[in-house]
């Protein structure tokens, strides 16, 4: 438990002097972003990020304030605003908690890691760094090669004035190359990350430099390339858009506080209807996914949320069948579906809300060559690069960033745009293969909440196979 | 603490921190700060309930050290305590030496100067928690609102160790609300210094009455091309694309910009548009993040041609190009579409028979080349036939290019352009806006 402990009884003791309840929980995050454009340095950027939300329940409502003043006065004047505005707010309160909504729990989590991120010196990441762009250099028309690192350690300890103590550390990397071709008006990229929780071991420079050459000889292929075709065809996605399409159309319209309706004004309702749970044929039998928080090394893996809530892997889809909702206690209390533990903040100056975590589609049993074999005429494509869904998460159009022609069970022709759309259950029903080896991938940005709140998501898939879809590409 | 003392304090204690570092510097070393601090209440409401309640106050430094041709940037939150902020960003500027000891040169480094000072407050008057919240929810009494209040006081500021001093410090608050009857909706927001009661009752009486216009019967619109008006709100969000690299002058040099067609005047846009980065508007401040300070108006679409490109001191030095006062990101901060001659009387009439849309969602480029881009209708969007609205209809995904939609196919521009006040709050609340007014459009792709 850090340094903070004693000022934070203090303060906990001052708060109930006032209230049956009260929190405090306190952040520390260190990010760095180092970039390297052209061979050249363009980014060292340390951002430290220090404070505390002090939280407090009174009259059934849960309010909250938060101060980066974590002397004992501070954290005192920031319960004495949370009281005040939360005792304004409780008359018109959305609905009546208790304190069972944040468990009493006590525990410690610590990202596995092979290296310390603190023990990865400058001069190696630079040097992976400026190694990645100079193996993209070739041809003229590669006029943009981009590696950026971003190290983020996070420290994240929760109290209550019930006696729940946990303590979290975090090491995360995510490694981003790209390459740009660009000839005339034609303009094509090809992109490689390494995202989650991992130490200094992912600045290995030949993996990085192998990695590097790969997408700027794939980004001139495009250059060359045809437009995909536009017609309805089978459609191999690859881990990496896998990933996309698990985040916008099962994560986020399976999350409660959506189907509640507190998004309404923001990032939008969901299709999911309450009473699908139990009952809703999300998509084909071969169709398993889950929310699994203690999966190593992917960028949300945690052991309590920001509730104190302990949080353990659930199915929230299986056979197809919807079985379970993104809601942590709150929701869970609001809807009377059963939900997780993820209840999630950007920060310390943001109150939590259901969150995604890692949300993960579970492998089946071809090998990528036989979901490729199953096809006559259809196209694989990799790695989003475009992204929109409406406000219910049914209408979606995703593009990305390379793909290959599949005629008669083979990998042909590279062709550039490609992009494709559908409707969410539709497509998913449309399931027909599901790959037996997964890949963790994940983003560091997935925006959601008012206050609007950037936070962290992992999504492992295998490659996937779907029938019969919509697939365009760009304007000839 | 008052708007104005949270202000006063935040000025006082910036001003201590710069005199330690600018103390501090050695020979050859130079250093720039930027403050980015609030204190604002949040409020989220759902059916017109207080969902969540968060109070915050908080200021973040960022520190940008340069010396012996490197460039390092060091962030940090202060505790407002001088003797632990002091030792911290002094802790700060010695992690900012050690690193800039190990890292190559920086041939595009853009060597600090003195900008000037600048010094701008505005002043408001924000209300209690308790008495906002009546003001808010009551005359909504009855209404399925959900909604999000932002207030307080929003500052910016920046010096730099050759002497530059700019200063910006409001207060202000939005309303951004929702409202719901089923599952069909009304956006609305209501933003300002001062809340007015005949104000906020008025924009939520506007609310209704486009409420009560989506119980006509849903029309079930085929995938296809429709004649179509984007209201101000929706328009602003397409024009807003331009911010995600189209008018950045990196981003056209390193081949990334959509609008690479414009600049290099292969193609241009309708004679009918001229767009400006407008500081006169007053609703973000003039100087960026190295303190320079923009012009108060730059154009950067005149009838349809490309006028200027966002170019940063650091673009202009890697590419050649004439900086204007952009920030490193080269995204417009005051966007501001100039307006036409299609009065609101007569936008029903013009459009005839087509779509008119209130609101759009989720925009993205689905070719950038092309300059398409995809996105959703959401909220009061109706099918119009002969000039009258027919029903609200569901939801349709578009995918347009701004080439056609802005170019030969734009008919015709409102007359009264509207403000929408910037309400993004991602780790801190955002000044700016953009003001747009709404556009007629022929042939607008209709696609799911």
């Amino acid at each position: 438990m850090t340094s903070i402990s004693h000022t934070v009884a203090t303060a906990l003791q001052f708060a109930c002097k006032q209230v049956p309840w009260a929190a405090v929980r306190y952040s520390r995050e260190s990010t760095t972003q180092r970039v390297v454009r052209n061979d050249v340095p363009q980014t060292n950027d340390t951002s430290t990020d220090e404070g505390a939300m002090c939280e407090v329940l009174l009259d059934g409502h849960f309010g909250y304030a938060a101060t980066a003043d974590l002397s004992a006065a501070g954290l005192q004047e920031a319960f004495s605003r949370a009281i005040e505005t939360t005792r304004a707010s409780s008359a018109r309160k959305a609905h009546a908690f208790a304190a069972r909504q944040r468990p009493a729990v006590s525990g410690s989590y610590r990202s596995a890691r092979t290296r310390d991120l603190d023990t990865t010196g400058l001069a190696e990441i630079m040097d992976c760094l400026l190694a990645a762009t100079a193996a993209m250099k070739g041809a003229d028309t590669l006029v943009n090669r981009m590696a950026h690192a971003m190290l983020v350690q996070t420290q994240l300890d929760y109290f209550t004035s019930a006696g729940a103590q946990t303590s979290q550390s975090f090491d995360m990397v995510s490694l981003n190359l790209s390459a740009t071709a660009a000839q005339g008006s034609e303009s094509q990229t090809r992109s490689w990350s390494r995202t989650g929780q991992w130490g200094g071991e992912v600045f290995a420079r030949e993996a990085t430099v192998q990695q590097a050459q790969r997408i700027a000889a794939e980004a001139l292929a495009l250059l060359g390339a045809p437009n995909c075709p536009s017609s309805p065809m089978d459609l191999v996605l690859m881990p990496d858009q896998m990933m996309l399409q698990i985040h916008e159309s099962i994560g986020h319209p399976l999350e409660l506080d959506r189907i509640l309706g507190d998004e309404r004004n923001y990032a939008g309702w969901s299709f999911v209807q309450p009473e699908d749970f139990g009952r809703l044929r999300y998509g084909s039998e071969l169709m398993n996914v889950s929310f699994d928080p203690t999966r190593s090394h992917e960028f949300a893996s945690y052991a309590y949320d920001d509730g104190g809530n302990p949080a353990t892997k659930e199915m929230l889809i299986e056979g197809g069948i919807l079985k379970r909702g993104l809601g942590a206690l709150e929701s869970q209390e609001r809807s009377g579906i059963p939900g997780v533990a993820n209840f999630r903040s950007a920060s310390w100056n943001r109150a939590p809300i259901d969150r995604m975590a890692n949300i993960n589609l579970e492998p089946g049993t071809s090998s990528l060559q036989e979901l490729i074999g199953k096809v006559e005429r259809g196209i694989l494509m990799h790695t989003n690069r475009s992204w929109s869904i409406d406000d219910y998460r049914n209408k979606f159009q995703f593009g990305c960033e390379y793909a290959q022609l599949i005629e008669d069970g083979r990998l042909g022709a590279v062709v550039r745009n490609p992009n494709y759309r559908g409707i969410t259950v539709d497509f998913w029903n449309c399931l027909a293969g599901v790959g037996r080896d997964d890949e963790a991938h994940g983003t560091p940005y997935c925006g959601k909440g008012e206050p609007n709140q950037v936070i962290r998501v992992g999504h492992a898939s295998p490659p996937c196979l779907f029938r019969g879809v919509e697939v365009f590409g760009g304007q000839a | 603490m008052s708007t104005q003392g949270f202000s006063q304090a935040v000025a006082a204690h910036f001003d201590q921190l710069c005199v330690l570092l600018f103390d501090n510097l050695h020979s050859g070393e130079d250093l720039s700060a930027n403050l980015a601090a609030e204190e604002t209440l949040f409020l989220r409401l759902n059916n017109n309930r207080v969902r969540q309640n968060t109070d915050v106050r908080q200021s973040m430094l960022a520190l940008r050290y340069q010396g012996g041709g490197r460039t390092v940037d060091q962030t940090l939150t202060l505790s407002s305590h001088l003797v632990h902020d002091g030792a911290a960003v002094l802790a700060a500027l010695a992690r900012c030496r050690s690193e800039a000891a190990v890292l190559p040169p920086d041939p595009f480094q853009v060597a600090m100067d003195n900008h000037g000072r600048s010094h701008e407050e505005f002043v408001g008057q924000l209300l209690a928690p308790e008495p906002l919240l009546q003001a808010i929810v009551g005359p909504a009494d009855g209404c399925d609102m959900v909604g999000f209040y932002a207030g307080g006081t929003v500052v910016r500021a920046n010096r730099n160790s050759k002497g530059q001093s700019h200063w910006f410090a409001s207060d202000n608050f939005f309303f951004d609300y929702s409202l719901y009857d089923g599952p069909k909706a009304v956006k609305g927001v209501y933003s300002a210094a001062v809340w007015n009661p005949a104000d906020w009752a008025a924009n939520l009486q506007r609310s209704k009455g486009a409420l009560a216009l989506l119980q006509r019967p849903v029309q079930n619109i085929r995938p296809g091309a429709y004649r179509t008006y984007l209201a101000p709100a929706a328009f602003s969000d397409l024009v807003g694309m331009m911010g995600w690299g189209a008018l950045s002058g990196a981003a056209w040099k390193q081949g990334r910009s959509p609008f690479k067609k414009l600049a290099e005047k292969e193609l241009r846009l309708s004679p009918l548009l001229s767009i400006n980065e407008n500081f006169g508007m007053g609703l973000a401040p003039r100087f960026n993040e190295l303190g320079e300070v923009a012009p108060e108006c730059l154009p950067l679409i005149s009838e349809g041609a490309l006028a200027n490109l966002l170019v940063s001191s650091r673009s202009a030095k890697e590419y050649g190009l004439q900086a204007n006062g952009a920030s490193g990101g080269e995204s417009p901060r005051a966007l501001d579409v100039a307006p036409g001659t299609l009065g609101a009387s007569e936008v029903l009439a013009a459009l005839g028979t087509g779509l008119y849309l209130s609101n759009l969602h989720y925009l993205n480029w689905s070719d950038p080349v092309s300059a398409r881009v995809t996105g959703m209708t959401r909220y009061a969007c109706f099918w119009v036939e002969g000039g009258e609205m027919v029903g609200p209809i569901n939801n349709l995904r578009w995918d347009e290019s701004l080439y056609d939609a802005l170019g030969s196919q734009l008919l015709a521009l409102g007359s009264q352009a509207e403000i929408s006040p910037e309400t993004g709050t991602y780790g801190q609340r955002n000044p700016g806006g953009v003001r747009a007014p709404g556009a007629l459009i022929e042939g607008f792709n209709f696609t799911l």
